[in-house]
């Protein structure tokens, strides 16, 4: 019996795990594509996009969900990016000089974007992607019509012609791949950008440690139980503003390093879809909206990644046509998220439904014994 | 009068900061358009075009705030739907009014379905209902994408021509619908003016009816769902039928306002174009002055008009005046400001 609903209960706990992991290996045939091939493309895929997803786990912890507003990071790591170019610092001192600017930026955008999420309790998540959509109208207005004109720009390059302006495409030659190249390893055939995970494996041990300190003990008590921690001495406001601080310093540094392993810059939309790769990563991984851990970081990666890999050339093997797989790719993403906020929300109602109904039964039993004093 | 300093201050905490400044902006933008060289004529007669084509869209937002279920991110439902009715309809060759209401007809019962099916999910999901209705909008729109790329449609206008196979990204309506409601009793004034009656009557019988409906018992039995869910099923009210019955009504209303989009715009739009559409009207029926729990016709019709005025004004004048194209980004600023601004004001308790 209890083995039955344990298996049950391990079956809805990790259905999207599973209905992807489904879903890739019957895609994977398809795809024509070689074991190998794919092999390399997830060791790069790794460090491309990991920092990122890693981004997010902080702000789960002190229970506001999926972080949308770490896109705010990522303009700031941009915004890094074109000062390190317009300067022509290249490099890994490039890589450097942009996170050491973006880091006051994505500090005072992660301020202003937990002090936002602190008036809407409840909601962060839709509020957290509505602010990165208006950021988005902010960075637009700097980068597109005040760098040049009021800002000035020493490097005409990288303006548009009109001279006012940074350019759509920007070639980030200088920094491209210098800090997979810093200690790249070739083992068998493979290319294994060792300073690269070195990185990401720093970050983990962070994570690991920030948990243990007194300020990630206060986030996780503000993640379980607001009012609780408040009146425990938590200063909850503060602990959540820090816990967005961080996830989006991280989502900075995160984005500069998967711009300099992609070589080119798409000034104006390289930023669009961050949050929703890193947020259908996180949950493919096995992650909640409340719960999540490093091996559900990398899980996810790798799942999706695999996936985003293949669908394209399934498509065209299957149905004739790269376009059904590239829409096929942004549906699963999409849906996935969909998916795993409809179960969790839908678990945690089951949940209180069933305390419920203990308290009433406990309640219920409670009762005669006191008629019968 | 000493009363009118309170009433004012009343006013303005009611009506929020952000909107008086949107409101002064645009009258501004109005006042500045002679000078500049905008013609007047041209710029009134294109907001109440737009008014027209996208004051449904506003409209279907309603009942989902009325009865609870907050912004409906996941108007992309609807349009899907609506999108499904005016293939159909140009697949069967339907020409005029036919066409349209032909469109509207074939749209119907596949908005009821997804509405049904969508309602029973956001049933399922309360207190995330937003950022679910968003995922499930875009995923749907995905999925369309694959469909429309699928479906055995023929109809020449429609596919791709050298395929033979697909449906194109816009699809025109010329010879179609295009233009029967706007040019039905369309009173024009010199070369630049025109008032597009049909339309314009066409999305106040919908506000009519909806306006009729939420004064039926089911519409009264929803806000009061919507104010206090607790106290509806102490009065016995089933709360989940009423929040289905609201996500029903919002889908068809989408799916209705699209063909008359469609209708006006001379296209019809496929593949991704619908992921964008739920957040221009959310920003709309929050300027207008609804808030995530409360909004009425007369927040619909105001913002509407100041959204539209402000999509249709911008460009013009700014561009005209300062010779750049800065709108775009003007116009990201204050749509996602206002809903910002919405989503973070305190929850207002029930005077």
């Amino acid at each position: 019996m209890s083995g039955k609903k344990s298996l049950g209960r391990f079956l809805t706990e990790n259905a999207v795990v599973i209905l992807f992991l489904l879903i890739t290996i019957a895609a994977i045939p398809s795809s024509g594509l070689s074991i190998q091939y794919i092999l390399q493309e997830m060791i790069t895929r790794l460090g491309r996009n990991t920092f990122l997803v890693l981004a997010l786990i902080l702000p789960i912890y002190a229970g506001m969900g999926l972080n949308f507003g770490m896109t705010l990071g990522a303009m700031s790591g941009q915004l890094g990016l074109i000062l390190a170019i317009n300067f022509n610092v290249g490099g890994v001192e490039g890589l450097a000089f942009a996170a050491l600017l973006g880091t006051p930026v994505s500090v005072l955008m992660g301020y202003i974007c937990g002090s936002v999420l602190n008036k809407a309790k409840g909601r962060e998540m839709v509020t957290g992607y509505m602010l990165a959509f208006f950021i988005n109208g902010i960075y637009q207005l700097v980068i597109l019509y005040m760098m040049g004109a009021i800002f000035p720009i020493r490097s005409p390059a990288i303006l548009l012609s009109r001279g006012y302006g940074i350019r759509n495409t920007l070639n980030l030659e200088g920094v491209r791949q210098s800090l997979d190249n810093l200690l790249m390893l070739r083992l068998g055939g493979y290319a294994l950008p060792l300073a690269t995970f070195i990185v990401i494996a720093v970050l983990c041990a962070f994570v690991i440690w920030f948990k243990k300190t007194k300020l990630g003990q206060d986030m996780r008590a503000v993640g379980h139980d607001m009012t609780v921690a408040e009146s425990a001495g938590v200063p909850v406001d503060r602990t959540r503003i820090i816990a967005i601080i961080i996830s989006t310093v991280l989502a900075c540094y995160g984005q500069i390093i998967f711009l300099q392993n992609m070589g080119n810059m798409a000034t104006y939309n390289a930023h669009d879809q961050t949050s929703f790769f890193a947020v259908a990563a996180i949950l493919v991984g096995g992650a909640s909206v409340k719960k999540a851990s490093i091996p559900n970081v990398f899980i996810g990666v790798i799942l999706l990644h695999v996936l985003f890999v293949v669908t394209p050339r399934a498509g065209q093997n299957l149905f004739g046509s790269a376009m059904i797989g590239e829409y096929f790719r942004q549906f699963i993403g999409y849906g996935v998220i969909a998916l795993s906020l409809v179960l969790y929300a839908w678990r945690a109602r089951k949940d209180a439904l069933r305390a419920r109904e203990g308290l009433r039964r406990a309640s219920i039993a409670a009762a005669p014994e006191g008629a019968a004093k | 009068m000493p009363k009118s300093t309170p009433n004012i201050k009343q006013f303005v905490t009611d009506f929020g900061w952000p909107r008086i400044i949107i409101f002064f902006f645009l009258a501004l933008l109005f006042a500045a358009a002679p000078f500049v060289g905008v013609r007047m004529d041209a710029s009134i007669s294109d907001v109440f075009n737009r008014f027209g084509q996208n004051g449904l869209f506003v409209l279907a937002l309603v009942p989902m705030i009325q009865s609870g279920c907050g912004l409906n991110f996941g108007l992309s439902i609807g349009i899907i739907a609506g999108l499904i009715g005016s293939t159909l309809s140009v697949q069967l060759g339907l020409i005029g009014f036919g066409g349209f209401f032909g469109a509207v007809a074939l749209a119907l019962p596949f908005a009821v379905l997804f509405g049904w099916v969508y309602g029973k999910l956001l049933n399922k999901v309360k207190g995330e209902e937003m950022t679910i209705a968003m995922y499930v909008g875009f995923a749907g729109v995905m999925f369309m994408c694959i469909m429309w790329l699928v479906l055995p449609y023929t109809s020449p206008t429609m596919v791709w021509g050298y395929a033979g196979k697909g449906l194109r990204t816009t699809i025109t309506v010329e010879g179609f619908y295009r233009q029967v409601l706007n040019e039905f009793l369309a009173i024009r004034i010199g070369p630049n003016f025109v008032f597009p009656t049909g339309m314009l009557l066409f999305d106040g019988l919908c506000a009519y009816l909806l306006w009729l409906f939420m004064r039926t018992k089911t519409g009264t039995a929803m806000t009061a769902v919507g104010s206090n869910p607790d106290y509806a099923r102490a009065s016995g009210i089933s709360v989940d039928r009423m929040r289905t019955t609201s996500v029903i009504i919002s889908t068809v209303l989408g799916a209705v306002g699209i063909v008359v989009f469609q209708q006006s715009y001379g296209f019809i739009q496929l593949y991704t174009a619908p992921l964008a559409m739920p957040f221009a009207a959310v920003a709309a029926i929050l300027i207008g002055g609804a808030s995530v729990n409360k909004a009425s016709m007369v927040n619909v019709l105001v913002g509407a008009f100041l959204f539209q005025g402000l999509l249709t004004m911008t460009p013009s004048v700014i561009n005209s005046a300062l010779h750049t194209d800065i709108s775009e980004v003007v116009r990201l600023i204050v749509s996602n400001g206002i809903i910002i601004y919405a989503l973070t004001r305190k929850t207002k308790v029930a005077k």
